[in-house]
């Protein structure tokens, strides 16, 4: 994408140079974060630069830098990867660069370093092997970045409880009995991840050799934002895009090599290409957009193939389909001629949803004016307001609300309407107010254990209650529904006690012989807890039974 | 009002015009009484003719009245002093506005002071009587005769601030066309019994006033934003669209994020951005099969994908959640689709909540309305799902549209759509849009060549958009401003219903004032 933005935009930048392009990554381009990464896209795109080949290779002393991992490690933060960027040269703008691609990835791929934390040290300043550990956090004791004196690691925790950027990451290990921690053959702390970095290690801007250690609770991500470090940054080494191997003997004492700088390959058709995308266009020019898309590709096979070389800065690429992206993101998606599927297909309306439509036009032609309130509301405006007891609601009840509104979902849609009446009071008097919605009900017959139920409510606010009003609606409302009014085929009401209503005032809609809703003047209490003071008739049916 | 207005009438016979003002003077009405009687003759048509004359009149001040009723100051000096004097010290002492009066007595030579006198100076009368001009004078203004009174004296008494220029609105009349000294009473309005007697026909009848608004007419109202939910809803079924069943509002994870290959470190299921479940929390009830096809490409791959590889937990996909978006439902339909015998191409549609658990603005509500289109068929491509847009938003009145490339976890590729604003002169994001990765459909069974394509808006911002609504509290949710919902016009969707570029008229007057004065 930001290829073809800017690349089109390049045309434009002739007539003008005060132009200003925004590039616009998208959430899984980790290799598009830093300056480095975008130039180079840019450059492979405009056809300046090759798409460079990525190498890990062993040091020139031949002994690979080797970190240990401790079996104390596996309970709290078990996996640890590492690499070597050697004979690197920074600048002040590259090692900003450095800095901000790495608190990039940790806000993002590293999940605020929950699942992966970066360590970078200066190599020349500690000596392998190194050994990654957890322990007692009282028995952790060094000097923090940036810090002067030294800490033990109960006493970091709450120095940094008031800092504004790392107190997000105090709780990732918190309340573990251990933490985990990375020494160096000499006992010098080089890191204790996800929190902080020791002081003794940190890189500058003289620094030459680069340690790089990413410790992480998902193996797949830390590989990757080791990768996606060194393919970047490697570029400022002696011997560019080259990394220096390490060795990471895991507890089981196996041994891996990072970083893993995996190039892999993969065939695609031409013709199933051009298929998904909606083009016509030959190998050789597939080959040329995906190769200026980084994905270095060439023809086989008479034309019919595509053979792709997926690098390793391209962690997003998957499957055949994001390949098949990039050659229509090169292309253009504004360039892809538009069609229209053939396919003849039958529409129809969901029957509930038909319903609805028709009741709520009848509704509104009787004099009522169609409210639409939240499906979340507060406890108290299911049940106290409504003189019940919230345990008897069959409420479903969210567990990370940000404020009070939005505690339960509502099993009636009566508090909503009332709100609604309460924040119009300046409107003419009667108001005549309905919605037909959803309440949301516990259900075991359900697979998530919840079940929608639409309902009809409408409510009479006067200086009157006007009950007539409102069960002379529900009359039309059955006449509509062809339901005449019988006790044996048809609808009727009966006197029942409900707290939501005043004493005496208050009926039970039945249809062939089970109670739909409830109709009445409501409680003079409920009318004061939603901060009213003229009396109210309401009504309240679930409609399915109509269907 | 009948009778002033025929004594008017018969008034006027016998002169050729007469001021309102004279009137209200002749017959002794207050002049706004005589003004609203003019107006009702003028009612009438041509029996009057008439033009507001403007004309400047003197009027006393309250101290000119003061005067007119009391003497002036002067003379009130004068009248102190006996005929064996005063002191000047006494006099002043005893007369209000002493001073005034006392300088003006002096000159008018009425009264002497003798400022050696034993005792401090003194003052007597000069002459035995006196003729009190001012007062006299002021009456004369005031019975509107001023032939005696001088500019001087009218600016002398200006200047003393017992008289004021006041500019006086009155009206001339002239006897008009149809003039006549007896008017009939002209009737408001047409009655049943004019029509049974046809009396109807020699009657005069008051003129409408037309600049006036009618009766609003008694009436129940749609919310706004269902109102643009039906167009949506007709535009797919004009589409062949069918309508999901979207009325579960709670979803599992499973449906919501696992089936369609999000995986579960994704910032989306992050308890920041999503609404979990306490109770009840956890759907037990899974399909098994299909979960562990759904657990192995996400941790392993297959179907031709490298999958996430990271370690899956049922754990996670079972927690409950308020849905964040209709593409839960259209998993479950497309997995239910995978379920019949032999696929059938498909084309689904709904529009109904989600949740986000957002902070609210003016602009975000944790709750909203998502539009959603589904296609399901053989071999559709990139160019299908833009040109099934094309006709989409074409429905829409939208007719300039562009794709811009956009990452999505469970759609590649995966387009925004942009519509060009007229009148924001800018391109805006106006939904998203993609084609569902195999990694989703594959697991649920549909044949490989099956592709399925989706797109996705939000219901509130091009209500927003169309209604001019800048507040999106004010159109969802119990703090609705009910007189924009009763004030809202009919949803038309190719013809946007802001107001006309046209200069709005105010209103003469309500529908009660429909009826001329």
């Amino acid at each position: 994408m930001i290829m073809r933005e800017t690349g089109s935009g390049e045309r434009a930048k002739e007539a003008s140079e005060a132009v200003i392009y925004k590039v616009e990554v998208p959430a899984n381009r980790y290799d598009l974060l830093c300056l480095e990464g975008l130039v180079r896209g840019l450059q492979v795109f405009k056809e300046q630069i090759p798409s460079p080949r990525y190498k890990r290779v062993p040091p020139a002393s031949g002994e690979m830098q080797k970190l240990y991992i401790k079996p104390s490690t596996q309970e709290v933060r078990p996996h640890c990867v590492a690499a070597v960027l050697r004979n690197i040269t920074f600048t002040s703008e590259s090692y900003n660069s450095f800095i901000d691609l790495q608190d990039k990835l940790h806000q993002n791929l590293c999940r605020k370093r929950a699942l992966v934390a970066i360590g970078t040290h200066d190599l020349d300043t500690i000596k392998g092997p190194f050994i990654y550990e957890a322990k007692p956090p009282a028995d952790i004791k060094f000097r923090p970045l940036n810090q002067t004196k030294e800490y033990n690691a109960v006493e970091l925790m709450d120095l940094y409880s008031v800092d504004s950027h790392l107190r997000h990451y105090l709780p990732i290990i918190r309340d573990k009995p251990v933490y985990p921690v990375i020494y160096d053959s000499c006992g010098v702390l080089l890191s204790m991840p996800p929190i902080i970095n020791g002081d003794h290690s940190k890189i500058t801007l003289d620094t030459r050799n680069v340690f790089i250690e990413c410790t992480a609770t998902d193996l797949t991500k830390a590989k990757i934002v080791l990768d996606v470090l060194v393919t970047m940054f490697s570029q400022y080494c002696a011997e560019p895009f080259t990394v220096e191997q390490a060795e990471v003997i895991q507890c089981d004492g196996s041994s891996a090599i990072y970083p893993e700088l995996k190039h892999w390959e993969a065939v695609l058709k031409v013709d199933e290409v051009n298929k998904k995308v909606g083009i016509r266009e030959s190998g050789e020019t597939i080959a040329t957009l995906l190769t200026k898309m980084c994905l270095k590709s060439e023809v086989i096979e008479d034309g019919s193939k595509v053979k792709i070389d997926i690098p390793p800065t391209r962690a997003d690429v998957i499957h055949a389909c994001d390949i098949i992206e990039d050659v229509a993101i090169a292309y253009g998606y504004n360039n892809i001629k538009k069609t229209i599927p053939n396919s003849g297909t039958i529409a129809a309306e969901f029957s509930l949803n038909k319903l609805t439509d028709l009741l709520r036009q009848e509704v509104a032609m009787v004099g009522f004016t169609e409210a639409l309130t939240f499906s979340l509301c507060s406890q108290d405006d299911i049940s106290v307001k409504l003189r019940k007891d919230i345990k008897s609601a069959p409420a479903v009840h969210i567990s990370n609300p940000k404020t009070l509104e939005f505690q339960v979902a509502r099993t009636t849609l009566l508090a909503g309407i009332m709100k609604t009446i309460a924040s119009n009071k300046n409107m003419p008097l009667p108001m005549k107010l309905f919605e037909i919605s959803d309440v949301i009900l516990k259900d075991n017959n359900y697979d998530v254990g919840v079940r929608n139920e639409r309902r009809l409510c409408a409510v009479h606010y006067n200086k009157n209650p006007g009950f007539e009003v409102i069960h002379g609606l529900l009359d039309r409302i059955m006449q509509l529904l062809a339901v005449p009014f019988s006790r044996e085929c048809g609808y009727h009401i009966r006197s029942c006690e409900d707290a939501t209503y005043f004493p005496g005032r208050c009926a039970e809609i039945v249809y062939k012989g089970e109670v739909i809703g409830r109709l009445g003047v409501l409680h003079p209490d409920v009318i004061v807890k939603f901060d009213l003071s003229l009396p109210c008739a309401a009504l309240e049916i679930n409609i399915h039974p109509f269907l | 009002m009948a009778d002033l207005a025929e004594t008017i009438l018969c008034n006027l016979a016998s002169a050729d015009a007469i001021d309102s003002l004279d009137l209200a003077k002749q017959l002794n009405e207050e002049h706004q009484k005589i003004v609203g009687a003019i107006k009702s003759l003028q009612s009438l048509g041509e029996v009057i003719q008439c033009e507001q004359v403007a004309s400047k009149r003197w009027e006393l001040t309250d101290e000119g009245r003061q005067v007119l009723k009391n003497g002036s100051h002067e003379a009130h000096v004068f009248n102190a002093i006996p005929t064996e004097g005063i002191t000047q010290a006494e006099l002043m002492k005893i007369v209000p506005n002493a001073k005034v009066g006392f300088s003006k007595a002096m000159s008018a030579g009425w009264i002497q002071i003798d400022k050696k006198a034993a005792g401090g100076p003194k003052v007597t009368r000069k002459v035995d009587s006196i003729e009190d001009k001012v007062k006299l004078l002021l009456g004369q203004i005031q019975d509107l005769s001023v032939n005696d009174v001088t500019e001087k004296d009218k600016l002398e008494f200006k200047k003393r601030k017992m008289l004021q220029e006041v500019i006086l609105k009155s009206y001339l009349l002239k006897k008009g066309a149809e003039f006549s000294t007896s008017v009939e009473k002209p009737e408001t309005d047409l009655t049943p019994e004019m029509i049974t007697s046809g009396s109807w026909c020699t009657k005069k009848f008051k003129p409408y006033n037309f600049d006036a608004l009618g009766v609003t007419p008694p009436s129940g109202h749609l919310h706004p934003l269902l109102k643009v939910r039906t167009q949506f809803r007709n535009i797919f079924l004009e589409m062949g669209f069918t309508e999901m069943p979207t009325n579960n509002y709670v979803e599992s994870s499973f449906w919501n994020f696992d089936a369609l290959f999000q995986p579960q470190q994704h910032p989306a299921r992050d308890a920041h951005d999503t609404f979990f479940v306490s109770d009840p929390a956890l759907t037990e009830n899974l399909p098994m099969d299909y979960l562990e096809r759904v657990k192995k490409v996400h941790s392993e791959g297959g179907y031709g994908s490298q999958g996430y590889k990271y370690d899956w937990k049922i754990e996670e996909a079972k927690k409950n959640l308020l849905r964040t978006h209709t593409t839960a439902v259209s998993a479950r339909m497309l997995y239910k689709l995978a379920q019949e015998k032999e696929f059938r191409p498909v084309r689904l549609f709904s529009i109904d909540r989600v949740y986000r658990n957002e902070s609210l603005d003016a602009t975000h509500l944790a709750e909203f309305h998502q539009i959603e289109g589904v296609v399901a068929d053989y071999n559709l491509t990139l160019g299908d799902l833009m040109g099934i847009l094309g006709e989409f938003f074409k429905k829409l009145g939208i007719k300039k549209i562009r794709f811009k490339p956009a990452y999505n976890p469970y759609t590649e590729p995966s387009m925004e759509i942009f519509s060009y604003h007229d009148g924001l002169k800018k391109w805006v994001e106006i939904g998203n849009s993609g084609i569902f990765r195999p990694e989703m459909l594959l697991p649920m069974g549909l044949p490989e060549d099956v592709v399925v394509i989706a797109w996705g808006l939000s219901l509130e911002r091009p209500t927003m958009i169309m209604y001019g609504i800048d507040n999106i509290r004010e159109l969802v949710g119990h703090k609705v401003n009910l007189q924009m919902v009763q004030d809202n016009p009919i949803c038309r969707l190719t013809r946007p219903a802001t107001l006309e570029s046209c200069y709005v008229e105010e209103p003469s007057s309500h529908w009660h004032g429909h009826i001329a004065h």
